[in-house]
C-alpha cells in the first residue's frame, strides 16, 4: 500500500502529467546503500526503514514532529555581531555565513520553539548540523541563553537536541566563551528547579559536548551517534593505533556510563513526554498524536490544567 | 644556554659571536676583544627588542611554549608559601598534567590550580605536556568545591595545549570533567582569579579560566583551536599555521579588545624565559591586584559578577 500510493502512483501521475521530476526525491541510506524514497523517509524521522540508520534530520523537521499538531512558537533569538573577529581563511566567514543561510533556508545553526508535547509545555532548542556543521558561535550561544531564560519565565522544562562538530573556529576565542556562557544558561535552568534534558544527536563534539551535552540532568543518545570531546582522526594520530569497533559512538558511551539511554528517534517523542511529567510530578500523559494546542494556550505560558506547580 | 627560536636566528648569530670571541680571548692572554664583544652585545640587546616588539601572533604561540618559559610549577615555588599539594580525584587516579593543592599566597590561604608542562623529557612525559585527562579535570573540581566551603580564594594558572585526545580519557568522560569544571568555576563563592601564563588551549583552558578576572602574560596565547589544527581544518593545510594564528585573533592584545581578558601582564625584553624572576614578578602583582578588586565582594556577588561577566561577553567585538 505504501509502496503503491508512495511510488507507483506518483511515477505514473507524473509520467502522464509530464511534470517535472525533482532531482531529491530517491535518498540513498548512507549505512546500507537502500535507495528510499522522500516521502517514506521524511514520515519515518530520517531513519532508514530498511536498516534503521539516523540521519540528519533539521530542527525544523524535528519540531514538526515532536510537538502536539506539529505547532510551535519560535523564541526569538538576540542577534550577535557578524564577524566579530573579521575572520578570513580561504574564504570570507560573511561569505560562509550567507552560503549556510541559502543551502538551508535558516538564519543560524540553531533553532529555539515553546509549545506542548503530550500537552507538557516545554521549551526546545534543536541544532542544526546542516548550517556550518552546527558549529556554536555566539548566535548558538544566544540561543540556548534565550531558550533557559524562556523556560525560567515560563516555568517549562527545557529540552535541548545537539548536534556539532564543535566551537565555530571563525569566532575564535568568542566561539570558546559559548562554553562558559552555556554553563550559565544550564545553571539558570537548574536553579529555578526545572528539568533539563539533553537528546546527544549524531555528531556531537568537541566544546559542545565539554559543556552544555554534558550536563544534563538525563542524557538520551541516538543509536550510533558519533559523542566525543577529541575526534577519532584526533586520537588514532595521537596514539597511534586503531581505535576500536563503535568507539565513541552512542552504545559504547552508554556502556562507559555517560549517556542514561540510547532511544530511537521514533520512540524519542514518547520517552520524552515520559521523563518529563514524571520529572514535573505530573499524571501520565495520553499516548498517540494530539492535535495542536488551542490558539492561545501554546505559548501564553500557562496552559490550563498541568502546568508544572513551581 | 637559551634554546633559540626560528625567528630569533639572527640574535642567535650575533649571540654566538660574542660568545666565540670571549672564548678566544680566554685562551689567549694577549687579545682584548671586550670592545667588539661589547659591540655585539649591545647589537643583539637592540635586535632582541627589535625582534619582540611586535611579535606576529605565530610568533607569539612559539614563545608561549618555548620550553624554559617559567611553568606552573616555578610560578608555584616562587609565588606561594607552604604549598601542600593535594592529589587525586576520588575515582581513579591523580592527573600528573593538573598541580593543585593549598598554600598561602601573601599569606593569605588560597588554593592553587594550574597545568603543569614539565620541563625535561622526564618531566614532560610524567606530567604528560600538560594535557590533562579526565581525572585532572575531576582534581580541581574536588579542590575548587573545597576552596568554595572554606571561603578561600582560587588561583589557576593555565598552561595547556588543551585536554588530553586519548582513547582512555574518553572513555573516562573527558567532556563531562571538563563541562563540569567549567560549572564548578561559575559556582564557587570565593574568587576565582586566573593568569594565561603559556598556552590556553581550547576546552582545557576554559576549565579553570572561567574566573572572575582573568590575566594573560603578554606574549601568552588563548585560543578555540591551536593554529596548526585551524589551519589543517580551514585551510587543509596544517603549514598555513601563520595565516590561522592571524586569523584566530589568539594574543593577549586581541582579547583585551575583545573584552574576553581583564588585564595583560607586561613581559621581560625577550619573553619571560629570559628572565624568569621578572616574568613571575609580574605575574605576582597581577594577582595581588585581581584579589584586590574582589576583596569586600560576598559570596552571591562574586558567583553574580561571574555570570554578568560571560554572559555579556562578545557584545562588543574588535571595535574601534
Amino acid at each position: 500500500m505504501n509502496w503503491i500510493s508512495n511510488y507507483v502512483r506518483p511515477r505514473i501521475n507524473s509520467i502522464f502529467s509530464r511534470r517535472e521530476m525533482p532531482e531529491n526525491l530517491w535518498q540513498k541510506c548512507e549505512d546500507c546503500g537502500t535507495m528510499l524514497f522522500h516521502r517514506e523517509l521524511s514520515e519515518n524521522l530520517n531513519v532508514c526503514t530498511n536498516c534503521g540508520h539516523h540521519m540528519a534530520i533539521t530542527p525544523r523537521d524535528r519540531f514538526r514532529a515532536l510537538f502536539d499538531g506539529g505547532t510551535f512558537a519560535e523564541v526569538k533569538v538576540p542577534e550577535p555581531l557578524t564577524d566579530p573577529l573579521h575572520f578570513r581563511d580561504q574564504k570570507k566567514y560573511p561569505e560562509r555565513m550567507k552560503t549556510a543561510q541559502r543551502t538551508t533556508g535558516e538564519k543560524e545553526a540553531m533553532l529555539v520553539a515553546s509549545g506542548e508535547i503530550g500537552r507538557t509545555p516545554i521549551v526546545a532548542a534543536a541544532q542544526d548540523f546542516s548550517f556550518m556543521g552546527g558549529s556554536m558561535g555566539m548566535y548558538v550561544g544566544n540561543a540556548i541563553i534565550a531558550a533557559a531564560e524562556e523556560a525560567v519565565k515560563l516555568k517549562r522544562p527545557l529540552v535541548l537536541f545537539s548536534a556539532a562538530g564543535g566551537a565555530r573556529m571563525q569566532e575564535g576565542i568568542l566561539s570558546l566563551m559559548q562554553m562558559p556562557r552555556t554553563t550559565v544558561a544550564v545553571e539558570m535552568v537548574k536553579e529555578a528547579g526545572l528539568p533539563y534534558v539533553v537528546v546527544l544527536t549524531h555528531p556531537t563534539t568537541g566544546g559542545v559536548t565539554a559543556s552544555y551535552a554534558m550536563l544534563g540532568d538525563v542524557h538520551i543518545a541516538e543509536p550510533n551517534a558519533l559523542i566525543c570531546f577529541a575526534g577519532p582522526r584526533v586520537i588514532e594520530q595521537t596514539i597511534r593505533e586503531k581505535l576500536p569497533e563503535g568507539f565513541q559512538r552512542a552504545e559504547y558511551l552508554l556502556d562507559h556510563g555517560m549517556l542514561d539511554r540510547v532511544t530511537p528517534r521514533g520512540k524519542m517523542r514518547d520517552e520524552l513526554i515520559s521523563i518529563i511529567r514524571m520529572l514535573l510530578g505530573l499524571p501520565p500523559a495520553v499516548r498517540g498524536d494530539l492535535p495542536a494546542p488551542e490558539a492561545g494556550e501554546g505559548d501564553s505560558g500557562t496552559p490550563a490544567g498541568d502546568a508544572p506547580e513551581k | 644556554m637559551t634554546q633559540y627560536l626560528d625567528f630569533e636566528k639572527p640574535l642567535a648569530e650575533i649571540e654566538g659571536k660574542a660568545e666565540e670571541l670571549r672564548a678566544l680571548a680566554r685562551t689567549s692572554e694577549e687579545m682584548d676583544v671586550a670592545d667588539e664583544a661589547a659591540a655585539l652585545d649591545k647589537k643583539a640587546a637592540a635586535l632582541l627588542v627589535d625582534l619582540y616588539k611586535d611579535l606576529t601572533p605565530w610568533r607569539k604561540c612559539q614563545v608561549a611554549r618555548h620550553p624554559e618559559r617559567p611553568h606552573c610549577k616555578d610560578y608555584i615555588e616562587a609565588l606561594f608559601s607552604d604549598y601542600t599539594p593535594l592529589a587525586g580525584d576520588r575515582n581513579f587516579a591523580d592527573d600528573h598534567a593538573v598541580m593543585g593543592g593549598l598554600a598561602r599566597f601573601e599569606d593569605r590561604p588560597v588554593m592553587v590550580i594550574g597545568h603543569e608542562k614539565g620541563s625535561d623529557t622526564k618531566s614532560r612525559i610524567e606530567r604528560n605536556f600538560g594535557m590533562a585527562r579526565p581525572e585532572g579535570y575531576r582534581k580541581a573540581i574536588r579542590l575548587m568545591d573545597m576552596a568554595g566551603r572554606f571561603g578561600l580564594p582560587v588561583i589557576t594558572l593555565v598552561d595547556t595545549p588543551g585536554a588530553y585526545p586519548g582513547k582512555g580519557a574518553e572513555e573516562r568522560g573527558q567532556s563531562e570533567a571538563i563541562a563540569r569544571s567549567t560549572e564548578m568555576c561559575l559556582k564557587i563563592g570565593t574568587p576565582l582569579v586566573s593568569v594565561i601564563i603559556g598556552e590556553g588551549g581550547s576546552g582545557g583552558a576554559v576549565a579553570f579560566a572561567t574566573a572572575n578576572r582573568v590575566a594573560m602574560l603578554e606574549h601568552s596565547v588563548y585560543s578555540v583551536i591551536s593554529p596548526e589544527g585551524c589551519a589543517s581544518i580551514l585551510w587543509k593545510d596544517a603549514e598555513k599555521m601563520r595565516e590561522a594564528a592571524e586569523a584566530l585573533r589568539l594574543t593577549a592584545q586581541d582579547l583585551k579588545k575583545l573584552g574576553v581578558i581583564d588585564k595583560i601582564i607586561p613581559e621581560p625584553k625577550g619573553g619571560a624565559h629570559r628572565d624568569r624572576p621578572a616574568a613571575i614578578d609580574g605575574v605576582k602583582a597581577a594577582i595581588a591586584d585581581m584579589l584586590a578588586e574582589l576583596d569586600g565582594k560576598d559570596a552571591p556577588a562574586l558567583v553574580q559578577d561571574r555570570r554578568q561577566k560571560y554572559l555579556s561577553m562578545g557584545a562588543k567585538g574588535l571595535a574601534a
